[in-house]
């Protein structure tokens, strides 16, 4: 399977084809990783490419331990680069930054604080000239959204799983991020909760006009929120393997792409890609 | 007379203001060599339904007949995987496993029960940590053991609760496998409970959604009408597949829609700029 993939290199050479550069929000170029072991230096990435456009919705899947966490949290400025650079709007980035929100597998929030505190917590940096009563309308506005109004005052130690992770996306977003970077967020939810976070997450996405990375286990959720799902090859040196192009229309709705004709080639194609 | 019978079960916790009643009205028929499998929603009364098949818990109305018995107690004729494993931590793999094993074949003597029980952790891939505590094992690790416990006492009937929810999709993928051979080669009848449509279709013959909780009632079924074995590929491409598996999920969707609240107050969103901060933090120092 490597020999295929390696013979696939030229079409996606085609297909990053730079975007003009006024339409790039995020690019990795010539990205690596090293981390140092006793046994001498493991490359964990090398040679990323990746352009990604302002107001994309790109999904990243690729096998446990191919480097794709490692990847976004070099994006997010949390990691050291080894070699290459990052850049946002042109600007190489040198360490983490509110233009780049995050919502990780884990809720990581702060279990003391109720969850209005927790996404106060990114909204007072960020909107330090802002009223008090402005700042709660963001934190409210945004809490709202996510299906939380009952639980301003609750805290995070006592919301169940799902609803920490509802606390999370409101603390992303309410920040105003440019690019918003996704950690398989929902992995540790049942699918019914699943489907309900990716309607929010795509709802809000949709109004908000943001880039997005999400990495996903979930084949179906990588289809139906992305404009272009990219597949990761296997570690070390991992590198883009592919990337699929969703042409579904948007707003989407759960049904009509389910119903959609291409829906399960491209799903075909993808659990492909994670079988071999 | 079915294998094994739901008739109109109910099953209520607490008493007097704070009853509630879990499960309602749920009737269920499985017949031998059947593979069914129930999909239901965190909190949605899986794990009680699960207990009520397995003796664990008793009906509160209605009855669970096994080969037209009622079940009054736990029986290694239906052997269980939990979704939390549920070892004793103070004994080894091996131990773990042929604790099960030497309980259902009383007759056979040490060396034939030591062979099941590495026949069986050997099936899991776990040969290597035969001699290990569950704490020194990854939750993959330990389910594992569960699955190869459960399977080595070569029950009549396999209930699964969730048995591969915590484990990652190429070891998820295998275990799969194997109790679909173990299922197919013994002609055993098996139910599975679970939150992954894909992996019910895969497995069963019968989906049956279970309605969430209070009050969780089944819902209509969804015949899977593929051929075995099924392959996760190649499977994109039968429009039986499609069709049901669009069904199921369509169906669950409503439900998910059903549960949806609407806003009480209208928040205003201020119209403001975040502040700038390009390169203010950097790495290291």
């Amino acid at each position: 399977m490597r020999t295929i993939i390696e013979q696939k290199i030229p079409k996606i050479i085609t297909k990053s084809t730079p975007f003009p550069s006024n339409e790039v929000m995020l690019d990795l170029k010539n990205l690596k990783k090293v981390y140092p072991t006793p046994k001498g230096d493991y490359v964990v990435l090398e040679d990323l490419n990746l352009q990604i456009k302002k107001e994309e919705f790109v999904t990243i899947i690729g096998h446990s331990g191919c480097g794709k966490t490692t990847m976004l949290s070099m994006i997010a400025g949390l990691n050291p680069i080894s070699g290459g650079n990052i850049s946002v709007l042109g600007k190489h980035i040198r360490g983490p930054g509110p233009d780049r929100g995050v919502i990780f597998q884990s809720p990581s929030l702060m279990p003391w604080m109720t969850s209005l505190q927790n996404v106060l917590l990114g909204v007072n940096q960020v909107f330090p000239d802002a009223t008090k009563s402005q700042r709660n309308a963001i934190a409210k506005y945004y809490l709202q959204k996510v299906g939380l109004e009952d639980s301003f005052h609750k805290k995070a130690s006592e919301l169940s799983q799902g609803m920490q992770q509802r606390v999370g996306i409101a603390r992303a977003f309410a920040i105003k991020p440019k690019v918003l970077l996704l950690d398989e967020p929902f992995g540790m939810l049942d699918s019914l909760t699943r489907g309900e976070l990716q309607d929010i997450l795509i709802e809000i996405w949709n109004k908000e006009k943001i880039t997005a990375v999400m990495i996903t286990h979930d084949v179906d959720e990588a289809i139906f929120l992305a404009d272009r799902v990219v597949m990761m090859t296997s570690g070390p040196k991992a590198k883009i393997g592919d990337i699929l192009d969703i042409n579904f229309e948007r707003p989407r709705t759960r049904k009509s792409v389910l119903e959609h004709d291409d829906y399960y080639t491209y799903r075909k194609h993808l659990i492909d890609f994670l079988e071999h | 007379m079915a294998y094994l019978e739901l008739n109109n079960i109910c099953k209520t916790y607490g008493q007097g203001a704070n009853e509630m009643e879990v499960l309602s009205n749920i009737n269920l028929k499985i017949e031998e060599g059947e593979f069914v499998a129930i999909v239901g929603f965190t909190g949605s009364g899986k794990t009680t339904l699960v207990n009520l098949i397995n003796g664990l818990l008793a009906p509160t109305s209605g009855a669970v007949l096994f080969k037209g018995a009622p079940v009054v107690d736990t029986s290694h004729e239906r052997g269980v995987i939990f979704q939390n494993y549920s070892l004793l931590p103070w004994l080894t793999v091996e131990q773990n496993v042929l604790m099960a094993v030497k309980e259902a074949f009383p007759e056979k003597n040490k060396k034939e029960l030591k062979t099941i029980v590495a026949d069986y952790v050997e099936m899991v891939s776990l040969t290597p940590a035969m001699h290990k505590r569950p704490k020194e094992l990854s939750g993959g690790m330990r389910q594992r053991v569960a699955v190869a416990r459960a399977l080595a006492m070569k029950p009549e009937m396999i209930i699964m609760d969730e048995p591969l929810g915590a484990l990652d999709a190429l070891t998820r993928g295998n275990l799969q496998d194997e109790i679909l051979n173990i299922w197919g080669k013994d002609k055993r009848t098996a139910l599975l409970i679970t939150n992954d449509v894909d992996e019910g279709i895969y497995m069963a013959d019968r989906i049956i959604p279970l309605r969430p909780g209070p009050n969780a009632t089944l819902g209509p079924e969804f015949k899977i009408d593929l051929e075995r074995p099924r392959d996760k590929t190649a499977m994109n491409d039968n429009a039986n597949f499609k069709k049901t598996r669009n069904a199921i999920i369509e169906y669950l969707m409503d439900i998910g829609n059903e549960r949806k609240t609407e806003a009480k107050e209208a928040y205003i969103l201020p119209d403001l700029v975040p502040k700038d901060f390009v390169n203010q933090f950097k790495f290291g120092n």
